[in-house]
């Protein structure tokens, strides 16, 4: 048995880590999983950068970040597969929240669009959203939900905020809103403080939100257990797409080792029935976090590419290269090596045209096909990185 | 004044004279008052502790500190880490720290648990015997944390001894050395820890209702 330590931040999404662990598919693949709780994305980051863990679980903006040097100088990091999509949540305050519903907003959570323009026609001044992080999924998708919706730069302040204390945060009246992953989206509404207004995969059908990242240097030195670990962990991600395991990695998920909340609260995300409010009220979202299915882990490239290039124009850098560097640390063919013997099929291209599946797609793969997931923005946006100047 | 303003601009470095602001981020007082004395004794610096960590970002705009001191693992890091991207060059409080000059002392504070947030053009001279300081009682913290969980730890697994022992000698009518020397016995007849014998045993009474 080989021991890899691995740095994860208690959240739904760390799930494909933990039952890697708990249910053996690490060991099958003769690893053993030393799993070190974080406080902080930055500690992930950090603590992978002096090598005092091996791989980590880290938004999926993070490494792009690196990539464009908006990070401390640290050895090269490169994200290897992606661990989940989806799983994030918006919230509004109790004022806003019945505001909106006096303005006639129906909290259907479904229309991103409807409810966007609802928060612009109801928001009066600056609009403060707490993000976990400032390279984060939950930072983009807020960007283009509001700026799609006419909400302009001017009036909008992103703020960092702790998962955890997004509930204190919107009680302070620190934010007005949030956009945090999974169950803290959920622990503000228990906690009285805040109502749900949209899952992220409302705004972005597919968006791409926690990957597994491990030093350059690691990948290339250990490549048994670089890909021993990938495996173990698309595994355990398979086994949590199987709808009827979502309530066991719950519990797994929730004890005090983990989560350390009741297996409620991380049910919730995981089997995408929400409790939206102080009413009770229940939405489903049938594949509000998704690990595995339709080619979810495969890190494209052209992801890389669209995170690089939003954040070079926020931070005043060449688009064209931010793209190119970003690009070169999605390693899909890492994944293309390392997977291949567990059967994960592997598409025919490494990039493509993001945003443009409105729906679950057949398409060509290495050997014979695979679906792919739909991943579509609310308002028709695209992206393409070979056309993209 | 400190005089932050020659430090925010990163060509010009400030005279060795210039007293330090550092601001030691740490909610717990029992830690953060060993840490700033700590730093005191490194030289003659301004040290304040922020303890609440609501409305950090504020608190470290408006006091512009040289250097930042933080716990690793707190989450309020994250906050810190928007402030450095945020804040133009001329209004810079805290650039991002893993020094780019001393991969060892970067990694000695990455390793004691601490991470700095340091003004842009703060010289590497200054900033070491700071860090040096702060690792050191760091290190201490570690230790006594560590030293503490291995007693609470211990002190668990004799209570849960004595209720194994409890149950044992209720159900086969021994005293307590007999109860001792069994549940000693299984533990080693079976490789296994003593503690963990007797959370099994406990349990299974449980289930019994004894």
């Amino acid at each position: 048995m080989i021991t890899l330590r691995l740095g994860y931040v208690p959240l739904i999404d760390a799930a494909p880590l933990i039952v890697a662990h708990e249910l053996g598919f690490a060991a099958e693949e003769g690893l053993a999983l030393d799993l070190v709780r974080l406080g902080a994305w930055a500690q992930a980051r950090d603590m992978l950068g002096a090598g005092l863990i091996d791989a980590a679980q880290m938004l999926v903006p993070m490494p792009v970040g690196q990539a464009l040097g908006l990070g401390p100088t640290l050895p090269p990091m490169d994200l290897v597969m992606f661990l989940s999509h989806g799983g994030q949540a918006v919230a509004v305050n109790r004022a806003l929240e019945r505001r909106l519903r006096d303005a006639g907003h129906d909290f259907a959570f479904d229309n991103a669009r409807a409810a966007g323009m609802a928060l612009r026609g109801t928001v009066t001044g600056r609009l403060r959203v707490g993000v976990p992080f400032p390279f984060s999924t939950q930072s983009e998708l807020v960007r283009h939900w509001l700026a799609a919706c006419g909400v302009v730069h001017a009036d909008l302040d992103l703020v960092t905020v702790p998962p955890p204390m997004m509930a204190d945060a919107v009680a302070r009246g620190d934010v007005d809103a949030f956009c945090v992953g999974e169950p803290w989206a959920s622990f503000a509404v228990e906690r009285g403080q805040a109502a749900l207004l949209l899952p992220g995969t409302a705004i972005w059908a597919a968006p791409p939100e926690k990957g597994l990242v491990l030093l350059r240097s690691f990948a290339e030195t250990r490549p048994e257990e670089t890909g021993a670990l990938m495996r173990a962990v698309w595994r355990a991600g398979r086994w949590l797409d199987d709808p009827g395991h979502r309530g066991t990695a719950a519990e797994i998920l929730s004890r005090p080792a983990y989560l350390d909340l009741p297996p409620e609260l991380a049910e919730r995300g995981l089997t995408g029935r929400l409790t939206i409010s102080g009413r009770g009220e229940m939405r489903d979202v049938p594949g509000f976090v998704a690990f595995n299915a339709g080619g979810a882990s495969f890190p494209w490239k052209s992801l890389a590419a669209l995170f690089a290039t939003r954040i070079a124009l926020r931070h005043g850098l060449d688009p064209q290269l931010a793209m190119a560097r970003a690009m070169s640390h999605f390693r899909t063919d890492l994944y293309r090596r390392h997977l291949r013997p567990a059967g994960a099929p592997l598409p025919g291209a490494s990039q493509r045209v993001e945003g443009a599946l409105a729906q679950d797609r057949s398409v060509a793969a290495e050997r014979g096909g695979m679906i792919l997931r739909a991943d579509a923005f609310f308002d028709g946006f695209s992206f393409d990185p070979a056309s993209s100047n | 004044m400190h005089g932050i303003a020659p430090a925010a601009m990163p060509v010009q470095a400030e005279p060795m004279s210039k007293r330090l602001l550092i601001v030691v981020v740490e909610p717990d007082p029992d830690r953060a008052q060993p840490i700033a004395d700590g730093l005191r004794d490194a030289g003659d610096h301004d040290i304040r502790i922020i303890a609440e960590q609501s409305g950090l970002a504020r608190q470290v705009a408006e006091l512009r500190p040289d250097v930042v001191l933080i716990d690793i693992a707190n989450p309020s890091r994250d906050v810190l880490e928007e402030l450095a991207l945020a804040s133009g060059p001329s209004e810079r409080p805290v650039a991002m720290f893993v020094d780019r000059s001393d991969e060892g002392l970067t990694r000695a504070a990455i390793e004691a648990g601490i991470s700095a947030y340091v003004v842009d053009g703060l010289r590497p001279e200054r900033l070491k015997p700071i860090l040096d300081a702060a690792i050191a009682r760091f290190h201490i913290f570690q230790q006594m944390r560590a030293e503490l969980d291995a007693t609470r730890a211990a002190l668990e697994e004799r209570k849960i001894i004595d209720r194994a022992k409890a149950v044992l000698m209720k159900a086969r009518g021994i005293d307590e050395e007999a109860a001792y020397a069994l549940l000693r016995k299984t533990a080693m007849d079976g490789g296994k820890r003593m503690a963990d014998i007797a959370q099994q045993l406990v349990m299974a009474a449980g289930l019994l209702g004894r």
